[in-house]
């Protein structure tokens, strides 16, 4: 069913289809349409699960644990200063080894406070353990949200899965979406089984202790299953294009790339503004493509080394930063082609700071800039003149 | 034996954990006025204190006991002391 949408609302009704048993969240701009939609969902009868209110972020994840140990599918959605309260509970989750579906929804990170949009929220958890998928729009918030679980619950990967979605500019905005057949969603997500499942008949330590002797053992084991789902993320995007017919991209997407001399990399809703560019371009006969990070983590290498091999130029543009330091998402792509011969150059740009638009023109500018050999880390758009008043204090 | 997914123990499991083995002081259980008040067996966090309340004697396993003190704060008559590991 097709329906105009805003893209809280089909996050919930996406997550609704799911049939989850368990949600528990705390509300925070501008993540709190997603959970009013799911307790409203709860409260009219429209979706049997226990809707669990707490007082943090901190223990909607730490409920959204434990219900998972006790064998229940559970979600939870959050943004920028709750994602990082839940940060210590995002790694036991991890460790743990359950399949929890969470939407970080990506604003920026206080001080200053800033309620807008941009990654470094989820990006400053991409060590924690969880695969971090970045949707594009609506219609691929939702289907990541169906995709997640399946990936999760798979038994040969058994992680956490984080959607990232972008705050406001696809939280608030209505697009039409497809709305999944129920019928559809219960074929291709079967119900959760539990490897493990704490009972009271069954007691069970989950990530118990583990000394010196032991403890890379099993964070090598996360690591290998990190490992593991990247077969498995291609592998959920293919079977889901199979029974809904739409295929968004397994880890990678690739946009004109195949002949393209410069490639602009990034990841999130911006990329819908980089491929308009790409347009643009090759309408005016140079050779240019977009390359879309879906899957943060597992971070794609191979998949990136194919797709850059006759590339000459590389722009990886990323809302996020760190603090000096090359950004993150430009390090990684960058490691991915070390030693390779005649790699492309990487130059990197961070963008979109806290809700900065990025303009089709700045775009622009980052593809002139890259074939005029920029190679240094460039702030996109950073008005100089603000930044005069700290200089001359 | 194996590791576990998501390091998941079954009860008893972790029995072999020799959490005594960092412990810079011990519990010396005097014997000399012990009232068999069982509060050293009930405070200690790790559980590794036993003995015989009728026979006002108890003394603890070194292989888990961590030397928190717990014993000595709580003892009414002083019959517990800490002395230091002389390994």
């Amino acid at each position: 069913m097709r329906k105009v949408l805003e893209g809280s609302i089909a996050v919930a009704e996406a997550v609704k289809a799911c049939r989850p048993h368990l949600i528990s969240a705390y509300p925070i701009t501008p993540q709190t349409h997603i959970v009013e939609g799911l307790a409203k969902m709860v409260a009219d009868g429209e979706l049997n699960a226990e809707f669990v209110n707490v007082e943090s972020e901190f223990a909607a994840a730490s409920v959204v644990l434990g219900g998972s140990a006790a064998g229940a599918r559970v979600y939870s959605a959050t943004t920028s200063q709750g994602l990082l309260l839940m940060n210590e509970v995002l790694y036991n989750i991890a460790g743990m080894r359950l399949p929890v579906v969470i939407c970080a929804v990506n604003r920026a990170i206080s001080a200053p406070l800033n309620i807008w949009n941009d990654q470094q929220d989820s990006i400053s958890v991409r060590d924690s353990g969880w695969i971090q998928l970045y949707a594009e729009n609506n219609q691929d918030v939702m289907d990541l949200h169906i995709q997640a679980y399946r990936i999760a619950e798979d038994h040969r990967v058994l992680l956490p899965v984080m959607v990232c979605m972008d705050g406001f500019v696809l939280t608030h905005t209505f697009e039409p979406v497809e709305i999944p057949d129920q019928e559809q969603v219960d074929k291709f997500l079967p119900p959760y089984n539990p490897l493990y499942k704490l009972t009271p008949k069954e007691p069970l330590t989950l990530g118990m202790y583990a000394g010196p002797d032991c403890y890379m053992e099993f964070r090598y084991m996360i690591h290998d299953a990190m490992e593991r789902a990247k077969g498995v993320i291609e592998e959920v995007a293919e079977e889901f294009a199979r029974v809904f017919g739409r295929y968004s991209g397994g880890l990678i997407e690739q946009y004109q790339t195949e002949d393209a001399e410069t490639v602009i990399i990034s990841l999130g809703s911006v990329v819908e503004t980089v491929k308009e560019v790409v347009d643009k371009q090759r309408a005016a006969g140079k050779k240019v493509g977009c390359l879309k990070i879906r899957a943060y983590r597992p971070f794609p290498a191979e998949q990136i080394r194919q797709a850059l091999r006759n590339a000459k130029r590389v722009a990886v543009m990323e809302k996020c930063v760190s603090m000096g330091a090359l950004p993150p998402v430009a390090t990684d792509v960058r490691a991915a082609l070390q030693g390779i011969p005649d790699a492309p150059e990487v130059s990197s740009f961070v963008a979109g700071l806290g809700g900065r638009d990025i303009p089709t023109e700045s775009i622009e500018a980052i593809v002139q800039q890259v074939e005029a050999g920029q190679k240094d880390l460039t702030w996109v758009d950073l008005q100089r003149d603000l930044l005069e008043e700290e200089a001359t204090a | 034996m194996k590791l576990t997914v998501g390091a998941v123990g079954r009860p008893g499991t972790t029995a072999p954990n020799r959490t005594g083995d960092w412990r810079v002081l011990h519990p010396e259980f005097l014997h000399e006025k012990c009232a068999g008040c069982r509060l050293c067996e009930l405070a200690c966090p790790e559980g590794c204190i036993t003995g015989d309340a009728k026979a006002k004697r108890f003394d603890y396993d070194a292989y888990y006991c961590k030397g928190c003190g717990m014993c000595v704060a709580v003892c009414p008559v002083g019959d517990i002391r800490m002395t230091a590991e002389t390994h």
